[in-house]
């Protein structure tokens, strides 16, 4: 049980290039399947642990802290963990059937390795309490995310993948070259050591540079306005389960490192008080959440138009960041967990609709909803979420930001964020329309309900954010934990 | 049972019967007698609260905690068992009215109607029994979206363009007024349960209290306070049934009684009467009664004016409200009881002449009590207990709404009481003067052709509800008393 910290990284790791050596599709897929779901069984321990028990340190190779590599588990990452890991899991299991149709059956051992590999680096990005483990793990799963996204079976996934690793990868070297300065300047690369020298050094030059280059980075891969180009069509081009895995996870774990990095290592009162990092973030997430919702109302490609959403999502979360208060950051860390469900079930619906349609243009969906009932009434189920219609998850982290912009009194900004959900709204309500309230076309009047094995994994995604919208202690509660020990408050 | 298990089972019904009504897709008489049979068990089980209510007891129920403090919990009081027993009442009544019009007018997606029809009951009795605002405003929410589908029922581009106006403006004010206003009392008063004498007292001043008031108000959008009441006559393209239940039942009636609500229960009248700060609440109701019975004088198509003259008596309630008198919170929330049962009893005559003889627009309805007496005296009553004359149900509201603007001292909103049922008459009463006094075009002694008895009988029976309640309003006053205090 005390190595739970580093099993949790190195058994998908392991996993990936045995993948490789079995390369029979089916018996690859059953493996991986068992690989990854051990993933949040180690993650909810480890969270249960963490909860009761305070933060868990565990030494790499047995080195201690400062000079080896600290894997370092608060409740915070213990959290992101358990979400990251589950919906890796809901996705692969969700993913043979779909794959079948998108990905040729000589790829699906690459797309299993690639999947986990992803998976190993966003969880090592979260574990880990050393900096240039972050950039190591960053790389490992931006590489095989690009890998991912080419798959898509659209000759145009390739562009899409070639235009994210060049955004992807300036990201990735501005991270790095923040991390290097940093270095430089405290001659450690452990976290919390680092957070510890910082102090003596604070108003030095390169510290701001540093801190420039890594939320600039970060920025750029957590697709945060106006860096956010490369998503849309990563998204929209990606395979329907590399696109529901990428968007319930990917950017996520951005915002956590960035989290990570502001609050733990810089501290608060470095970033907003004497950086004013609250007078950056606020405006762009306002203006992220407008402009990207308002982009989404004219997508015709629906993947397109979710892929929008989330930069608008990002916005959200972004924004309680900016507070900096408690029930700020409690909204940025339960949104990331809701938003994380919320469109991966999405992008899963999509995927059912793919299957059966072939194609997830607006057009094509005239009807759909008499044709495939349950698929789109759990799309409406998490279209609701995205608008944060209460009973949804998305209710709860509107509740969270609204309050913590009422308690600052900055009514304009709560003002802002009610007025944006109704964008959503628009841009939701235009797809329930089509797809109830006009006959399908003459070749889709006989489409059928998608298949079990794509239409439960989804089902459970898409009713696990109505339950976490009125059963709120695992999710609010863990946040606000988190969000008190970011802040110093507890613990 | 328990009263608190009772209170859940009074919620769960309605969710079963939509369920099951869901399954019974392909077997229509199944799944009719579904929704009847669960209609009638709904209101069995509410009413069975009814001695537990008058004898002072407030049942509670609380199922999970959503945020620190709040959860989603149940309480019933007086106010919430009056629209408790009206939702169930009249569901069955409406049910009953449905089998006849849909049937016979061929409509198509029937189950998604049954279905979405029972889950909207279920939420304006969660509206009914929410035990705090947050309860409160889940619910109300799944109420708007529940009843989308209906309003969009027949899928053309009218129908659409309708349900549009229909969700915008009430999840337009909802979230952008109403949501803000609750969490915001929330970080003012450190709860958000109902209690009696209100939880505002002492913790903000008047102009914070007066801002809230008014985003309660306007957020409020299925209060149909101007100007936002356009999504009601929007909402007409409608079924009929769909626009009793939208009218006289669930959605207009979980608007006016939210404002009742936090009235009584989040600011306390007290409050508000010794602040003075619902006093413009009282001039914006005023002037929506007026304009909008106005407006409903313009109006030739049937549905319209009594879209519009829903607008103008919803208003009332909201000005029983604002009176913050005892006699005024009695007299608005009787006129909930009052009001529904005589506007259904209207909408159903609307609909059985639309259904039977193919008429929508008044000037075309001459010699119609010829043709179809009952619907157009029944009709008739619907009116005159809307217009408040005795021995009609309405008049006893609108009786306590006088007393209440007396107690208040505001004489002026007395004359505006007056006025409007004035106007009420000329509206509202020449249907029936040139049904049943002009001849009909065309024929000279046309048939007597009534439409279904599905659609004909629950229209007598409304129709002989507001007869009833006007001889047995003292069981509703003794209902209410505790709300205004005496």
């Amino acid at each position: 049980m005390e190595h739970l910290p580093v099993l949790l990284i190195v058994v998908p790791l392991m996993a990936a290039p045995l993948c490789v050596l079995i390369r029979q599709p089916t018996l690859v897929m059953g493996f991986a399947l068992v690989v990854i779901w051990s993933c949040p069984l180690m993650a909810a321990t480890l969270l249960q642990r963490v909860l009761a028990d305070g933060t868990i340190s565990y030494a790499i190779g047995g080195w201690p802290a400062p000079y080896g590599i600290e894997y370092r588990v608060d409740a915070l990452n213990a959290f992101v963990l358990l979400f990251v890991s589950s919906l890796g899991a809901a996705v692969l299991s969700y993913a043979p059937r779909s794959i079948a149709r998108e990905i040729p059956q000589s790829k699906h051992h690459l797309f299993v390795t690639s999947y986990l590999l992803c998976l190993t680096g966003l969880m090592g990005m979260t574990i880990t309490g050393d900096l240039f483990n972050v950039f190591v793990f960053l790389e490992i799963s931006s590489l095989s995310s690009y890998a991912l996204i080419s798959l898509g079976r659209h000759r145009r996934a390739l562009t899409a993948a070639f235009q994210y690793l060049i955004l992807g990868t300036v990201g990735a070297t501005f991270i790095l070259i923040g991390i290097g300065l940093l270095y430089q300047m405290t001659g450690t690369l452990n976290m919390a050591d680092m957070a510890e020298r910082l102090r003596d050094v604070t108003g030095v030059r390169t510290v701001l540079v540093a801190f420039a280059f890594l939320s600039v980075g970060l920025a750029l891969k957590m697709a945060l306005f106006p860096l956010h180009l490369w998503l849309p069509d990563a998204y929209a081009f990606a395979p329907s389960a590399v696109t529901a895995f990428i968007a319930a996870t990917s950017t996520k774990v951005s915002v956590y490192v960035l989290l990570r990095f502001v609050f733990s290592v810089f501290g608060v009162g470095f970033a907003f008080d004497t950086l004013g990092l609250d007078r950056i973030l606020l405006p762009l997430a306002l203006v992220g959440i407008f402009v990207a919702s308002t982009v989404a109302i004219f997508q015709q490609n629906i993947k397109r138009m979710l892929a929008y959403s989330s930069v608008a999502q990002v916005g959200y979360m972004v924004l309680g960041i900016s507070f900096a208060s408690v029930n700020g950051l409690t909204a940025s860390i339960v949104h990331m967990f809701n938003h994380a469900l919320m469109k991966g079930g999405l992008f899963m619906a999509m995927g059912c609709i793919a299957f059966r349609l072939g194609s997830v243009d607006l057009d094509r969906m005239r009807g759909i909803g008499r044709t495939m009932p349950v698929t789109m009434a759990l799309w409406v189920v998490g279209g609701l979420g995205l608008i944060g219609i209460p009973v949804t998850a998305g209710f709860i982290s509107k509740w969270y930001l609204i309050m913590a912009a009422l308690e600052q009194d900055r009514w304009v900004v709560a003002a802002l964020v009610l007025v944006s959900s109704l964008l959503a709204l628009v841009y939701i309500l235009r797809v329930v329309e089509v797809a109830y309230f006009q006959e399908p076309a003459e070749g889709d009047a006989h489409v059928t309900e998608a298949p079990m094995s794509l239409l439960v994994p989804t089902g459970l995604v898409i009713g696990a954010t109505l339950f976490f919208g009125l059963q709120t202690s695992w999710s609010a509660g863990v946040a606000r934990v988190a969000a008190e020990s970011l802040l110093g408050l507890s613990r | 049972m328990s009263p608190s298990t009772v209170l859940l089972l009074t919620l769960a019904l309605p969710l079963v019967a939509a369920v099951l009504t869901g399954l019974f897709d392909r077997r229509p008489n199944v799944r009719e007698a579904t929704t009847l049979v669960a209609g009638v068990l709904t209101f069995l089980v509410v009413a069975s609260l009814v001695p537990d209510v008058l004898s002072g007891l407030r049942p509670e129920a609380t199922l999970f905690e959503v945020v620190p403090g709040v959860s989603i919990a149940f309480t019933l009081e007086p106010l919430g068992m009056l629209f408790a027993l009206v939702a169930s009442g009249l569901w069955i009544v409406t049910t009953n009215y449905s089998i006849g019009y849909m049937r016979s007018h061929d409509e198509g997606h029937q189950t998604r109607f049954y279905t979405c029809f029972a889950v909207a009951i279920f939420a304006a009795l969660g509206v009914a029994l929410a035990g705090n605002l947050l309860t409160l405003f889940v619910f109300y929410e799944v109420l708007t979206i529940s009843t989308y589908p209906l309003v969009a029922h027949h899928g053309d581009e009218k129908a659409r363009r309708g349900a549009r106006v229909y969700l915008g403006v009430l999840l337009t004010t909802s979230v952008a007024l109403l949501l803000p206003a609750v969490i915001w009392t929330y970080t003012l008063a450190g709860t958000l349960d109902f209690t009696e004498g209100g939880i505002l007292a002492g913790k903000a001043d008047n102009l914070t209290l007066g801002i809230l008031l008014a985003l309660f108000a306007f957020g409020t959008g299925k209060a149909a306070l101007m100007p936002f009441h356009r999504w009601l006559p929007a909402a007409m393209v409608a079924p009929t049934p769909v626009s009793a239940l939208l009218h006289a039942v669930a959605v207009v009636k979980a608007g006016v009684f939210t404002v009742m609500k936090v009235a009584v229960y989040i600011f306390g009248i007290d409050l508000l009467a010794s602040t003075h700060i619902s006093v413009w609440l009282m001039y914006a109701a005023a002037l929506t009664v007026m304009l909008s019975s106005l407006i409903a004088m313009t109006k030739d198509n049937l549905k319209a004016r009594l879209a519009y003259s829903t607008i103008s008596q919803l208003s009332y309630v909201v000005l029983g409200a604002a009176l913050a008198t005892g006699s005024g919170v009695i007299g608005g929330s009787m006129h909930i009881a009052m009001h529904a049962v005589g506007k259904i009893t209207l909408f159903f005559c609307a609909g059985a002449i639309y259904v039977t003889a193919h008429k929508t627009e008044i000037s075309d309805m001459r010699g119609i009590g010829r043709v179809m007496p009952i619907t157009t005296f029944a009709f008739l009553i619907g009116a005159l207990s809307v217009i408040g004359v005795p021995p009609f149900g309405g008049s006893w509201s609108k009786w306590y709404l006088a007393l209440g603007a007396i107690d208040a001292h505001q004489s002026i909103l007395v004359g505006v009481l007056m006025v409007s049922s004035l106007l009420n008459i000329a509206y509202l009463l020449p249907l029936p003067i040139r049904g049943f006094f002009s001849a009909p075009e065309g024929v000279a002694n046309p048939k007597v052709k009534e439409a279904p008895l599905f659609c004909l009988v629950p229209l007598c029976v409304t129709a002989t509800g507001c007869v009833l309640l006007f001889f047995y309003a003292d069981g509703i006053y003794r209902l209410l008393a505790p709300l205004g205090g005496q």
